[in-house]
């Protein structure tokens, strides 16, 4: 379910009991690109350069928590939830190619696995929140948060989100998703330099490209100039 | 359907249903979890000692209406709550391990501020390991009643095979949170006590029966249980089993561990042979020939006596 406000260039989604914003930061024809931001970020307002060559409309989302997406009370963030988000847009978009920096990098991930056939091509980048926390769960700590407020970004999604544990066979197992179900041969780029031991994982997968992010871009541009 | 947080405590009226020994409990309170409204139910004298319970996965607060009153009449304050999304708290944007612990400790700063004794079941018992690494100091003793996941049972899958079952789970997942409007499917107190001795295979159904005007809701077409639709069992994710089990060995307070050997669709899996290894220096450890993964509910008489005993015991008050 979606709805337009009049400036026309944030759509609301919902997702569950959040309400997401979706920015169209570039009007254009064919499979869209769609930006996921990196923990503690939001959407750009306007097509970063180093995109700019895309050559289809390219989409920003806010995770829940964050930018002009709804604060949910009580935190409660997990990774697979903010695939959760990303799935809200695709419903509204159809077809696209990912590109996640940091914390949307892994999200990204786990959308390719998660709708392999909707997801062509998913881009990962450097970004806050790329490493998250660790293989295996740290020491349980209750975090020190204030009073509750619908600021963004949440403190309950910096809190929980870098503490997000990620074990590098979970993570190469979104990659099989990927490789098994999505068309393409090469459906994961990774294009960062920071490689955490879930994205080594991921790397050492068949169907994953080590590239920079101009050529992911023009391997995934359904329409490259 | 969305829990509304009314201004009235929490019902804790008698029912139209009765189950031999159970009993509503005698206080109810909402609890503030950084805004999210927890319904949290006490038993027992309010001046007594606190016994704070974690119910488990998809019960609520009501399931030890048998088992919290056995406790109460022994002495102790006994104080529950309904996890967020279960029973009648409100339903949340978000679910997390960790927003269940912080839920425990907020229900927990509102009950006391010396340290208490702390008891869980099922996904309770896992939360409340976790309690006792994050604020060790806010514990006098852990009892864990059929909450200790293990790695050692859980079927072993060939790549492939996990790969497909991942797939149609995650796309049921997704599938699932795309659904608008969602609700329990309606009900008679019947029909929805039989729908849940599918998955408490080894409870009366006059128990189930007791059970569902508390943890549903009447309405023009029937009863719905008030967990959050939202919410499915099963899927997937990064966390393993074992991870709860790690938490085990580092217990620092007197621990009473207890495991129903008879398994069952809700049980983990956990033999004791899995359990005796990770326990910390001096823990007690019950496995319960003849119970399944319920045991309060099953046998509340027998292992209230477990819990009182180990009580006093470490207390140095023989019984």
């Amino acid at each position: 379910m979606t709805t337009t406000p009049p400036d026309g260039n944030v759509i609301e989604l919902l997702h569950g009991r959040a309400t997401l914003a979706l920015h169209l930061l570039r009007e254009g024809w064919g499979r869209p690109l769609l930006l996921l931001h990196g923990l503690g970020e939001h959407s750009p307002t306007s097509v970063p350069d180093h995109l700019a060559a895309w050559t289809g409309p390219i989409y920003a989302l806010d995770f829940v928590g964050h930018g002009a997406s709804s604060v949910p009370r009580g935190g409660g963030y997990t990774a697979e939830v903010l695939m959760g988000d990303v799935d809200a847009a695709i419903t509204h978009l159809g077809q696209v190619t990912v590109h996640g920096r940091g914390l949307g990098a892994y999200v990204g991930l786990l959308i390719a696995g998660g709708r392999p056939t909707l997801v062509r091509g998913v881009i990962l980048a450097d970004g806050p929140g790329l490493v998250g926390g660790g293989i295996r769960p740290g020491s349980p700590q209750l975090g020190i948060i204030g009073e509750p407020s619908t600021e963004t970004p949440d403190p309950f999604a910096l809190l929980e989100l870098s503490r997000d544990v990620r074990p590098p066979d979970y993570a190469a197992e979104f990659v099989r998703q990927a490789m098994q179900w999505c068309p393409l041969d090469t459906p994961i780029a990774v294009c960062t330099v920071v490689r955490p031991e879930w994205l080594q994982a991921v790397v050492a997968e068949p169907g994953v490209v080590d590239t920079t992010i101009a050529e992911a871009l023009a391997l995934y541009d359904p329409a490259p100039s | 359907m969305s829990a509304q947080v009314d201004l009235e405590p929490p019902d804790i009226a008698s029912t139209v249903r009765s189950f031999p020994g159970a009993r509503r409990p005698d206080r109810s309170r909402w609890v503030s979890s950084a805004g999210l409204q927890l319904a949290t139910y006490e038993w027992g004298d309010p001046d007594a000692r606190v016994i704070l319970m974690a119910h488990g996965g998809f019960d609520f607060a009501g399931t030890f209406d048998g088992f919290a009153p056995l406790l109460a009449d022994a002495g102790y304050r006994v104080v529950s709550w309904d996890a967020r999304g279960h029973g009648s708290s409100e339903h949340p944007v978000l679910y997390s391990w960790g927003g269940d612990l912080r839920d425990a400790v907020a229900v927990l700063d509102s009950s006391s501020v010396e340290p208490v004794i702390v008891l869980g079941h099922s996904k309770g018992g896992g939360v409340v390991l976790d309690l006792a690494h994050a604020a060790p100091h806010r514990l006098t003793h852990l009892v864990n009643l059929d909450g200790l996941p293990s790695r050692g049972n859980w079927p072993d899958l060939t790549d492939h095979e996990r790969t497909k079952m991942l797939h149609g789970e995650l796309e049921g997942w997704l599938d699932h949170r795309r659904l608008r409007d969602a609700q329990r499917k309606p009900g008679t107190i019947e029909e929805l006590a039989r729908r849940r001795a599918k998955t408490n295979v080894r409870l009366p159904i006059e128990w189930l029966e007791y059970l569902v005007p508390i943890g549903a809701a009447e309405s023009e077409d029937g009863w719905r249980w008030k967990i959050d639709p939202t919410l499915r069992p099963g899927g997937f994710g990064p966390w393993r089993p074992e991870w709860s089990m790690q938490r085990l060995p580092g217990i620092g307070v007197p621990f009473l561990g207890v495991l129903g050997l008879e398994l069952e669709m809700m049980s983990w899996g956990t033999r004791p042979e899995d359990v005796i290894p990770n326990l910390p220096p001096g823990a007690e450890f019950v496995p319960a020939e003849g119970v399944g993964h319920f045991v309060h509910i099953e046998q509340p008489r027998r292992i209230a006596d477990l819990v009182l005993d180990f009580l006093d015991r470490r207390d140095g008050r023989p019984r």
